[in-house]
C-alpha cells in the first residue's frame, strides 16, 4: 500500500457538511468513477454489457440507474458515467474495463469531479437559485448536465424535492460549494 | 406628525404606524401606504423637480407609470436614486430624500431654468452649444449634466446580494387584477402549474383602487379571498412584487422579484432582489391599462394627477392630496373620481368635462363643454382656471385635479419581439396587434377588456384557451360592466407649456418644433424631444405625443405608429441583473490539488483562464520577484525543479480510430506514433493559423492523452468534437476530458530522473535506456499508486511530468518536496517556467496568438504533406508562404544592460521607423538568469535567414529603442542534449 | 431561446456555444477541391433572413452538436437534428 494521504475536492482531509436552514450539503468522497463510451458499431453489445453489470437496461437519454455495487448516469449518446464505492472500486477503469473489452473505451473520472448531496424539506428552492432544471418534471432517476454559476455539473434527482446528487468540476470545488451553500442560506 | 389628509376606509394598517422621514422631516403612515401615498396623507404634495426646468413636482400617478415624484432612498451605501414614490412600500424608519434641487425642494436655485425655457426647447444640446467645439466636453456637458439631472449615487459599493432564479410554468399570468386572478383560479382549479406575478405588494389590482364589487362583496375582498385561495394550491405560485420585465425568446421572460425592498435592510444572508428567468409554456398578459392625462397650460403642478390615481389613494390608500378636489375629464371615467371622493368626504369643486353632453351630478357641479386652460400654485395647485363651453373663463379653487383623457392598454410586453399594437378605433387606442410574442395571449384591461365582467371572463377564458381546458366554462362573478366609451381629447386648443412628458420636461410645443423642424417620424421625434427617453419610458406620455405629431402632419395616430417597446419594462437595477457574479465571483475558480500545499509555501498566485497557479515562491529576504524567478530557474538547470502543470488541458482520445482522428486534428503525422511514446503536435484552424498545441501520448494503440494549454483546454475539446461528430462521423473516436482527474507535475532538471527513481516503483525502470526522451506509460508510485509518466520537457532540461489522481496531487507535491531534499528540490512557479521555455526557445501563447502559421513558428516542414488535416490546405495559400514570410526567431541586446520588451517591433538598423518598413516584432521577453541578460522571442520577416543581423527593437509605448542581434531562438542546449540525458 | 434537443427535449439555449452555419460540415474533399473551394468553404456564408441551418454545441449538456434551423428573423426553431447522424447519414 502507498503512503499517499488523499484530501477531499474541498481541501480536507475529511468530507465536508453543512446544514443550513432544512437542507444539507454534504461532500462525498467516496465515490469512484469511470465513464464509458459505446464503440462505434458496438452499442448493442456495450449495452448487453451494461444490463448485466447494472442488473437493468442502461439509462436512457437523461436518467440514472442506480445499483449495487455499480450506478449508471447518461452523460451524451452513447456514453455513461458509471459510479461504485471508492472503498472497494478505487481501479474502477480497471475493473470496468476489464467488463467491456473492447466494445467501450473506459476512462478513469473519479477525481475529475467533486460529488455532493443536497437534502432536505425544500431542496427543489435551492435548486431554482442554482440552475434552470426543470423542476415539475424531475423525478427520482432523472439526470441531467446543467450549469450552476458558470460550471457544468450532474444533476440527479435520487428523491424529489428531498434528495439530489450534484457533480460538478473538481478543481471548482470551492466554488461550487460557496454557490450552493450562497442559496440554501438565501432560501434558509 | 398629523395625517391632515388621512381619509376614512382602504386598505391600509391603521393599528400600526410607521415613521418615516422625508427630506430630513418626520411624517408618519402606516404599513399598506406607499412613500408617495403616505406623503399625501400628510399633507405633502411636492416630491421632487423636474428634469431640465426644475418645474415643482407631485405625483402624477400611483403606480409604476410614473414620472415625477421620483426620490432617493435610504442612506449611506444603500442609497437608491430615481426611485417611484409611487411604488415605494413604506416601512418604519424609511428615510427619503427629494432630488435634483438645490438648496432645497421649495427653494431650487436650478429654477431659473425655467425661466430660460424659450432657450432650452427641444433640440437646444444640438442648437446652442455647437461652437467652439472643444468646449463641448469641458464645459457645456459637464453643466448641463450638473443642473438636469436626477438622484445620485452613493459611490459605495452596493452592500446587498441578488440571486438569480429559474422557474417553470403550465402558465404565467402577468398581472393580479380582475383578469390575472380569475385567469389564475381557473387555471389553478384545473390543476395546472400557475406562475402568478404582479409588481404590487398587494394582489388586486383595479379592483384595490375601486368601489366596484364582484360577487356581491367589495372587490378589494373578492381580490383577497381569490388570493387566499390561490395560496392554498399547491400548483400555483403567487409572485407579488415581481416585476415581468421582458418577453423573450420561446417563452422566457425576464421578472425581478423585490424580497427586500420593503424592509429597512434585508435579513442577513438573503437577496435584496432575485432576477428570475421564467421558462413559461403559456403566457397570459393582464397587464391591465395607464390611465391617460390631458395636456393643457401648466398642467405640471403637484396637485394635478391621474383621475384613477386620484380616486385610488381615496380608496385604497384613505389619502387624499387636498380636502377639495376637481376633476378634469373627457370620458365618464373622471367621473367616477368624482363619486368616490365625494363619498369619502371629500369636497368635489366641479367636474370639467370636454363633452357637451356630459352626465350631471346632484352631489357635485359638471362644467360640460369646458376645458382646462391654465392652473395656478407655485409649489402646489391652488386653481384651476376654466373655460366653459360659452367662451366664459371661471376660476375653481382646488388642491388637486384628476385627468383623465381615458385609457391605454399596457401593450408593452406584447411588443418585445418587435410586435407592433394595433390601432383601436372604438378605444381610441393602442391594442395588442396580430404579432403576439409565441405562447401569449391577453386578457382584460391589456386587450381593452375595461369593465370588471370583462376582465373577469376574459381572464377565464383565456386561461382556458390556453391550456386547452375542456367542460364547463367557469360562472363568472356579477361585476360591474359599464360600456367604454373613450372620446379622444389630447391637449387643449392653445397650450405651449403643457406637459406631454413630464419627466423629461417635454411639451406640446417641443412636439410642434419637432414637427416645425423636419424631425416628423415617431423616432425622429423621440429622439429630438426625448419624448418617452426617461426612465418612465413615456408610459404616460408617448400617445399625446403622437397624438398631437399626427394631427401636424395630418396622419392618422396609427399612420404615425409608435416607438419600438424594448425589455426591461420598468427600470431595473444592475445588481439584479449581475446577480451573484460580482467581484471575486464573477467567474468560478479552479484550484489545483497541490494549492494548499503551495499557499502554504508563501506562493504568489496568477489568474490563467479561471486557474490560480502558483507564478513564484518567494524565499525570505527575496524583496524583488526577479530574486525569486532567477533563483527558481537556476536551481532548476542546476540540478532539479518541480513545477505544478495540472492546469493543462487534458483529453482522453479512445477508439480504433483514434490515430486516424489525431491524424485529422494535429498537423502532423500520429498514425505511426508508437504504443508507450509521446509527440508534440501542433493543432492548425482550417484557415491554416496555428490553433494550439500541446502533446498526445499512445497509452494503447486505440488510446490517447492529449494534451492542450492551459487557456485553450475548452475550445480544443470543442473543435474535438467538432471534427469527430461533423466532419468524421462514423469513425470510431470517443472524447473526454480528464483535466481534472489528474493532478500533473512538471519535474525538470538534470536531478529529475534521480528523484522520480525515489517516486516510482522499483518495477518501473526509468533509466534513459528503459525510458527515453518522449517515452511515456502507465506506473505506479509510492508502494502502488496508479501513475502516468510522460518523459516531455518545456524547459529544455531533462524532464519528466508525473501524474497522479487529483486526491493525492497534494501528498505527491510533499513528498517531491521531502524526497527531493537531498538535491535542493526547488519548486517553480509560472515566471520560471516562462523563462525557461523562452530560453529553449519554445513557442507559447504569445507566438500562438491567433495570427501566425506554422511556417512563422519555424514549423513549416511539420505540416505533413502526405495526409490530410485540420488546415493543411489553407496552409499552402501564397499569401501565407511568401519568401519574406514573418519566422520566429531569437533576440538579444547588443548591449547586455538593454532591456527587451514584448510588442515592440523590428527595424533596421538605421532607416526609418514606421510601418512601411516594419521587419516584424517581439512576442515574448524575460530576463535569462542563465545568460545573464534579457532575451526576446519574436517574428522576423524572412527570419531563418538572418541570424547575426543588428535591427533596432522600437517600442513607442515603452519609449524604448535599442539594438538587437537576430540569433536562434534556442538560447539554451540548442542540441537538446540535456533533454536526452 | 429554447432549442428542442432531439435527445433530451427543451433546453436553454444559454447552455448551448454557436458554432456558425451547417455548411461548416460540407468540408471540400481534400483530394479533388480546388483553392476556390477551400477559399468559399473558409470564408463565404450565406447571411439570410430566413430560414438558416446552424450549428449549436450542447457544451453545458450532453456535448452533442445539433443542426439547428432558425429562423433569423423570428427565432422560431423549426428543426433540431444530431450532426453526427446527419454527417453519418449523407
Amino acid at each position: 500500500m502507498h503512503d499517499l494521504i488523499p484530501i477531499t475536492a474541498l481541501g480536507g482531509t475529511t468530507a465536508h457538511v453543512d446544514t443550513i436552514g432544512d437542507t444539507t450539503l454534504t461532500e462525498l468522497p467516496d465515490i469512484a468513477l469511470a465513464s464509458v463510451a459505446a464503440r462505434a458499431g458496438q452499442e448493442t453489445a456495450c449495452g448487453a454489457k451494461l444490463r448485466d453489470m447494472l442488473g437493468a437496461d442502461a439509462p436512457a437519454a437523461g436518467k440514472a440507474v442506480f445499483g449495487d455495487p455499480f450506478s449508471a448516469l447518461w452523460i451524451g449518446p452513447d456514453q455513461w458515467m458509471i459510479s461504485a464505492d471508492f472503498a472497494t472500486h478505487e481501479d474502477i477503469a480497471a475493473q470496468v474495463s476489464s467488463r467491456f473489452g473492447r466494445c467501450a473505451s473506459v476512462t478513469e473520472q473519479t477525481d475529475a469531479w467533486v460529488c455532493f448531496d443536497l437534502s432536505g424539506a425544500g431542496v427543489n428552492a435551492v435548486l431554482e437559485l442554482l440552475c434552470n432544471i426543470n423542476l415539475l418534471q424531475f423525478a427520482a432517476g432523472d439526470s441531467t448536465r446543467t450549469s450552476i454559476h458558470h460550471l457544468g455539473c450532474l444533476v440527479t434527482c435520487i428523491e424529489p424535492d428531498r434528495l439530489v446528487r450534484i457533480m460538478g468540476p473538481r478543481a471548482s470545488a470551492g466554488s461550487l460549494h460557496h454557490a450552493v451553500t450562497t442559496a440554501m442560506t438565501s432560501v434558509a | 406628525m398629523t395625517q391632515k389628509n388621512r381619509l376614512g376606509g382602504g386598505q391600509v394598517d391603521r393599528n400600526t404606524t410607521l415613521t418615516f422621514t422625508f427630506d430630513g422631516k418626520t411624517y408618519a403612515g402606516h404599513p399598506g401606504d406607499t412613500l408617495a401615498s403616505a406623503l399625501l396623507a400628510n399633507n405633502v404634495r411636492l416630491m421632487g423637480r423636474s428634469f431640465k426646468y426644475h418645474r415643482p413636482r407631485g405625483p402624477l400617478s400611483a403606480g409604476s407609470e410614473e414620472p415625477n415624484a421620483i426620490v432617493e432612498l435610504r442612506s449611506g451605501a444603500r442609497q437608491e436614486p430615481n426611485t417611484r414614490a409611487t411604488t415605494a412600500e413604506l416601512f418604519d424608519g424609511l428615510a427619503a430624500r427629494s432630488q435634483n434641487r438645490w438648496p432645497s425642494l421649495a427653494f431650487d436655485a436650478m429654477a431659473v431654468n425655467d425661466r430660460l425655457s424659450g432657450f432650452l426647447t427641444a433640440g437646444f444640446y444640438y442648437k446652442t452649444f455647437m461652437w467652439p467645439a472643444a468646449f463641448w466636453e469641458k464645459i457645456y456637458e459637464p453643466i448641463i449634466r450638473k443642473a438636469a439631472g436626477l438622484g445620485s449615487l452613493s459611490m459605495q459599493a452596493d452592500p446587498d446580494t441578488y440571486d438569480k432564479g429559474f422557474r417553470h410554468c403550465d402558465l404565467l399570468i402577468i398581472g393580479a387584477g380582475p383578469a390575472g386572478l380569475s385567469a389564475a383560479l381557473t387555471a389553478g382549479r384545473a390543476g395546472k402549474h400557475v406562475i402568478l406575478a404582479d409588481e404590487d405588494f398587494r394582489m388586486g389590482g383595479r379592483l384595490n383602487a375601486e368601489t366596484f364589487s364582484v360577487a356581491d362583496m367589495a372587490g378589494a375582498d373578492w381580490a383577497t379571498q381569490s388570493v387566499a385561495e390561490l395560496s392554498a394550491m399547491p400548483n400555483v405560485r403567487l409572485m407579488p412584487r415581481t416585476t415581468v420585465i421582458g418577453a423573450f425568446d420561446h417563452g422566457i421572460y425576464g421578472a425581478v422579484e423585490r424580497i427586500s425592498d420593503h424592509v429597512a435592510v434585508p435579513e442577513t444572508g438573503k437577496p435584496r432582489q432575485i432576477l428570475w428567468r421564467i421558462y413559461a409554456q403559456n403566457t397570459l398578459l393582464c397587464a391591465g391599462a395607464t390611465e391617460r392625462p390631458i395636456a393643457f397650460e401648466n398642467n405640471d403642478r403637484p396637485g394635478i394627477m391621474l383621475a384613477a390615481s386620484l380616486r385610488a389613494y381615496a380608496n385604497r390608500w384613505a389619502a387624499t392630496p387636498a380636502p377639495r378636489v376637481a376633476v378634469f375629464t373627457s370620458n365618464d371615467d373622471g367621473h367616477r373620481t368624482a363619486r368616490d371622493l365625494h363619498a369619502k368626504g371629500v369636497k368635489v369643486a366641479a367636474v370639467i368635462d370636454t363633452r357637451a353632453d356630459a352626465p350631471r351630478s346632484h352631489d357635485y357641479e359638471v362644467l360640460q363643454g369646458a376645458q382646462v386652460v391654465d392652473t395656478m400654485g407655485r409649489l402646489g395647485l391652488t386653481f384651476v382656471e376654466v373655460r366653459q363651453a360659452n367662451g366664459e373663463m371661471r376660476t375653481v379653487e382646488c388642491g388637486a385635479l384628476g385627468v383623465s383623457g381615458g385609457w391605454n392598454p399596457n401593450v408593452q410586453l406584447t411588443c418585445h419581439q418587435r410586435g407592433r399594437p394595433a390601432w383601436d378605433d372604438a378605444l381610441a387606442a393602442f391594442v395588442p396587434g396580430g404579432t403576439l410574442p409565441p405562447g401569449m395571449v391577453v386578457a382584460g384591461a391589456v386587450g381593452g377588456q375595461f369593465s370588471t365582467y370583462a376582465a373577469l371572463k376574459s381572464g377565464a377564458d383565456a386561461a382556458r384557451q390556453a391550456l386547452g381546458l375542456k367542460g364547463r366554462a367557469p360562472r363568472i362573478p356579477d361585476a360591474e360592466d359599464a360600456p367604454v366609451e373613450q372620446t379622444p381629447f389630447w391637449y387643449v386648443e392653445g397650450c405651449t407649456r403643457a406637459w406631454l412628458d413630464q419627466q423629461n420636461d417635454v411639451t406640446v410645443k417641443d412636439v410642434k418644433l419637432s414637427h416645425q423642424e423636419g424631425f416628423r417620424s415617431v423616432e425622429h421625434l423621440k429622439r429630438y424631444t426625448t419624448l418617452g427617453m426617461a426612465t418612465d419610458q413615456g408610459k404616460t406620455s408617448n400617445m399625446g405625443g403622437l397624438a398631437i405629431m399626427a394631427e401636424l402632419a395630418g396622419k392618422t395616430i396609427p399612420e404615425v405608429g409608435t416607438t419600438i417597446f424594448r425589455p426591461p419594462y420598468t427600470p431595473t437595477s444592475i445588481g439584479a441583473l449581475a446577480g451573484r457574479m460580482r467581484g471575486k465571483e464573477f467567474h468560478p475558480t479552479r484550484l489545483t490539488p497541490s494549492h494548499v500545499w503551495a499557499k502554504e509555501r508563501g506562493a504568489v498566485f496568477v489568474e490563467v483562464g479561471n486557474w490560480l497557479r502558483a507564478q513564484w515562491f518567494p524565499l525570505p529576504g527575496e524583496t524583488h520577484w526577479r530574486q525569486s524567478v532567477d533563483r527558481e530557474v537556476m536551481a532548476t538547470r542546476a540540478s532539479v525543479g518541480v513545477c505544478d502543470c495540472t492546469t493543462l488541458g487534458k483529453i482522453d482520445v479512445q477508439g480504433t480510430d483514434a490515430a486516424t482522428f489525431l491524424n485529422k486534428v494535429y498537423c502532423n503525422g500520429f498514425a505511426k506514433l508508437a504504443v508507450g511514446k509521446t509527440r508534440y503536435g501542433l493543432m492548425l484552424r482550417e484557415d491554416g493559423i496555428a490553433m494550439d498545441d500541446g502533446t498526445a501520448a499512445r497509452l494503447a494503440e486505440d488510446h490517447f492523452v492529449v494534451t492542450t494549454t492551459t487557456a485553450n483546454a475548452g475550445k480544443v475539446y470543442q473543435h474535438m468534437e467538432f471534427v469527430r461528430q461533423c466532419l468524421m462521423p462514423e469513425a470510431d473516436v470517443q472524447l473526454i476530458s480528464t483535466t481534472e482527474a489528474w493532478a500533473q507535475y512538471a519535474v525538470a532538471g538534470p536531478n529529475s530522473r534521480k528523484l522520480l527513481q525515489k517516486i516510482v516503483d522499483a518495477e518501473y525502470d526509468i533509466s534513459n535506456d528503459a525510458f527515453p526522451f518522449m517515452a511515456c506509460g502507465n506506473i505506479t508510485v509510492c508502494g502502488g499508486l496508479r501513475a502516468r509518466l510522460f518523459r516531455i520537457s518545456f524547459s529544455g532540461e531533462l524532464a519528466f511530468e508525473i501524474a497522479v489522481p487529483a486526491r493525492y496531487g497534494d501528498a505527491l507535491m510533499r513528498k517531491l518536496m521531502t524526497e527531493g531534499e537531498a538535491f535542493d528540490v526547488t519548486p517553480y512557479g509560472t515566471e520560471a517556467l516562462g523563462a525557461m521555455r523562452i530560453e529553449k526557445g519554445h513557442a507559447a501563447g504569445n507566438e500562438l496568438n491567433g495570427t501566425t502559421t506554422a511556417l512563422n513558428l519555424g514549423m513549416g516542414r511539420m505540416v505533413s504533406k502526405t495526409k490530410d488535416s485540420i488546415g493543411s490546405k489553407l496552409s499552402e495559400r501564397p499569401g501565407l508562404n511568401t519568401a519574406d514570410a514573418l519566422v520566429q526567431v531569437g533576440l538579444r541586446p547588443v548591449d547586455a544592460a538593454d532591456k527587451i520588451t514584448a510588442g515592440g517591433h523590428l527595424m533596421h538598423a538605421d532607416g526609418p521607423v514606421d510601418a512601411a518598413h516594419d521587419q516584424g516584432y517581439v512576442t515574448s521577453a524575460a530576463y535569462s538568469p542563465t545568460l545573464g541578460h534579457m532575451i526576446g522571442l519574436g517574428f522576423l520577416k524572412d527570419g531563418a535567414n538572418r541570424h547575426g543581423e543588428t535591427l533596432r527593437l522600437v517600442s513607442p509605448v515603452t519609449d524604448l529603442t535599442v539594438n538587437v542581434e537576430i540569433v536562434s531562438a534556442h538560447f539554451v542546449d540548442p542540441e537538446g542534449d540535456r533533454v536526452r540525458a | 431561446m429554447i432549442i428542442n434537443h432531439p435527445l433530451l427535449g427543451p433546453r436553454d439555449s444559454a447552455e448551448f456555444v454557436y458554432l456558425g452555419a451547417a455548411t461548416l460540415m460540407d468540408r471540400p474533399d481534400p483530394d479533388t477541391a480546388t483553392a476556390e473551394e477551400w477559399h468559399d468553404y473558409g470564408y463565404l456564408r450565406d447571411n439570410p433572413a430566413g430560414p438558416h441551418r446552424e450549428l449549436w454545441f450542447h457544451e453545458g449538456g450532453d456535448r452533442s452538436i445539433l443542426i439547428v434551423t432558425r429562423n433569423t428573423t423570428t427565432h422560431e426553431i423549426t428543426a433540431v437534428e444530431l450532426a453526427r447522424t446527419v454527417g453519418a447519414r449523407t
